[in-house]
């Protein structure tokens, strides 16, 4: 113990007497440990952005989109052409048993009128189960039932951004009646505010009203029970796979198509999307990453040369204490201490530099950052590690000196 | 009678450089009794630097042995040697050989670094040594602002801190003027008469080999002679500087 605090003190010494130096020979360290912390950092708070926005369309969601259809030799990507129908949803509910709810919906762009204010929006005519379905719950008022459904009663739900264009500020939009495409709606609810999708679109900018409602009363039809899009959730994420499986074979069935055609509809899921970005910014993290671990390479060959220069100065004091009864692992010990006090005391700047670097990057250029402690704890030891692995060369050296050269060196 | 605190029998030291063997000593036997005052002379080449640096453990023999203390230290690992040297052996060196930019005191103190000597207690003794070697009041100078003699005489507290029963003094008055090359002889004098401590000099000055009650001279390799004599005092040593 005794022995310990003598040789940090000894090797604070040996440091603060060649400030300059010790400063220079940190920098490595310095540099690399605030890269990988301010890497880190940014990469993180890209992808808990990303999913975040993904997260926000609901959970294990599924979206089974219609198209890919051949007619007559003219071929259409998604969307394309209306395939799928209501009845189509209600079988994906009946017969896939990973999927858990369904809804479907029918959109169309719509002026909604109130008072004397008016606003172009995407009127949706769903089912009761959007709700669970899109994980959307309503901040204001409740949302549609079935019963309402049945009776294709004229109720809505408005979004946020609905709201703001229509209503003032403080004005309680539930029990009010708004106008859509002329016919009189009853505002019953308003939707918690979701923000923008990852390509940008407003969530919030859109009404929803019983699918029956809008089939009938809004947005007409050439065919009836057609729909735009179905969405299902699966179980549990671990089912999406099979539900995606499950749901491919249910149309599969219902739409008749032969094994040599090409699918009508398509069904993706947001995990796909979401691994997608995922990979595409680990990527980016891991590249950044090994170039600020260079770095903390680079320092410590920097700490290693520095201290074989400074085993090379002291040879005669290493040979005085050689002299006096120092052992080799008093020797090895003492530069060790030297080359982890370099590397931690880099490291530890490197830590404050790195974390100011993420504030100021998240604060300047608006990037989403998410300091991790894993990351700031990792790259601190990391860097301890790189003097122990650096420094031990050197010290080996040291230790290893014959004290009677060591006396004689001049 | 009890066993002598130096006992070395037959000892040799060949080294090798390249094809070429150098015999340094070339079977050394002698007796070194505990409290004595031993000057070893001999021109350099002799064997003399390399009979003291076996005699203080930084080296070993090529054969023979030699025993300090009763105990057999010509095979010991290097450890081993390290705590002799620590515990039983003080070195003086011709060039002082005090750390650079550290203070008197703390490179009094170094050897206790490297034992168990309890803080308080080491402060205590390092006090305890500059005292014994007349260096009050400039223990926190570092060693570029001491005299060559002050210098001296830190390295000799730094001998004594670990209150060692040999104390070895390699050529310890040759980078120093007459007066103070005095000065230090009588410290060691002291020591030797007061605390009874065991005292080997060498010195291929002759001036510096009257201080010692026996001198021991070396040539090539072997004792040629080892004679016993009334050592200068204080007052002869005056007047001869005086004249």
């Amino acid at each position: 113990m005794k022995l310990l605090r003598m040789t940090l003190r000894t090797a604070l010494r040996a440091l603060r007497r060649n400030k300059m130096r010790s400063a220079l020979t940190m920098l490595g360290i310095i540099i690399g440990v605030a890269a990988v912390i301010t890497m880190v950092s940014i990469g993180q708070g890209a992808d808990a952005a990303v999913q975040n926005q993904i997260r926000s369309l609901g959970t294990n969601l599924l979206m089974v989109i219609p198209g890919a259809t051949t007619s007559s030799g003219v071929r259409s990507g998604w969307g394309g052409v209306s395939t799928l129908t209501a009845a189509d949803a209600a079988a994906i509910k009946k017969e896939c048993p990973s999927v858990a709810e369904v809804t479907h919906f029918k959109r169309q762009i719509v002026q909604v009128v109130y008072g004397d204010q008016n606003w172009a929006t995407a009127a949706q005519g769903s089912t009761p189960t959007f709700q669970k379905v899109r994980d959307w719950p309503v901040s204001m008022g409740e949302f549609f039932t079935q019963r309402d459904e049945d009776t294709a009663n004229r109720v809505v739900v408005l979004g946020q951004t609905v709201v703001d264009h229509l209503f003032g500020p403080g004005e309680d939009p539930v029990d009010a009646y708004v106008r859509i495409k002329d016919v009189p709606f009853r505002v019953i609810g308003v939707l918690e505010a979701k923000g923008q999708t990852t390509w940008g679109q407003d969530q919030d900018d859109v009404l929803v009203m019983p699918f029956s409602t809008a089939e009938r009363r809004v947005l007409g039809t050439q065919f009836l029970g057609t729909v735009d899009m179905i969405f299902a959730s699966a179980g549990s994420t671990e089912e999406i796979n099979t539900a995606t499986q499950e749901i491919t074979t249910v149309l599969h069935d219902r739409h008749h198509i032969q094994p040599e055609q090409e699918n009508d509809f398509t069904v993706r899921n947001l995990n796909d999307i979401a691994k997608a970005s995922e990979s595409a910014s680990k990527v980016m993290t891991n590249l950044l990453l090994s170039v600020a671990l260079i770095s903390l390479l680079v320092g410590g060959i920097g700490i290693m040369n520095i201290l074989l220069v400074s085993v090379t100065e002291r040879t005669r004091e290493i040979g005085i204490r050689m002299a006096v009864g120092a052992k080799a692992r008093h020797i090895l010990l003492q530069f060790l201490v030297e080359a982890i006090t370099l590397s931690m005391v880099g490291g530890l700047a490197g830590a404050i530099l790195g974390i100011a670097g993420a504030q100021l990057i998240s604060y300047f250029a608006a990037w989403p950052t998410l300091l991790s402690p894993a990351a700031v704890a990792g790259s601190f030891l990391f860097s301890g590690a790189v003097g122990v692995f650096f420094g031990f060369y050197p010290a080996r050296k040291a230790s290893r000196l014959d004290p009677i050269a060591a006396l004689r060196y001049e | 009678m009890t066993e002598a605190l130096i006992q070395v029998r037959d000892l040799w030291k060949i080294y090798r450089l390249g094809d070429v063997e150098v015999q340094a000593l070339c079977g050394v036997s002698t007796d070194i009794t505990s409290g004595e005052f031993v000057a070893v002379m001999g021109a350099s080449g002799s064997g003399k630097s390399t009979f003291m640096n076996i005699l203080g453990c930084l080296d070993r023999p090529t054969r023979g042995t030699y025993r300090l203390d009763s105990v057999d230290v010509s095979s010991l690992s290097a450890d081993q040697r390290a705590t002799i040297r620590n515990r039983q052996v003080g070195f003086v060196f011709q060039n002082f050989n005090l750390i650079p930019r550290t203070s008197a005191w703390e490179n009094v103190e170094l050897p206790l670094f490297y034992s168990d000597v309890p803080l308080h207690e080491q402060h205590r003794r390092a006090r305890e040594a500059l005292t014994a070697v007349g260096l009050t009041g400039r223990e926190n100078h570092l060693p570029s602002q001491l005299s060559g003699g002050e210098q001296q005489r830190v390295a000799i507290a730094r001998a004594l801190v670990n209150r060692p029963s040999l104390l070895l003094a390699d050529e310890p008055t040759g980078n120093l003027d007459t007066q103070t090359s005095i000065e230090i002889l009588q410290i060691f004098q002291r020591l030797n008469r007061e605390q009874g401590i065991t005292i080997v000099l060498v010195t291929h000055e002759p001036d510096i080999a009257t201080y010692p009650e026996r001198v021991i001279t070396f040539r090539d390799g072997q004792i040629i002679s080892d004679l016993q004599q009334r050592p200068a005092t204080l007052r002869e040593r005056t007047s001869v500087a005086a004249g």
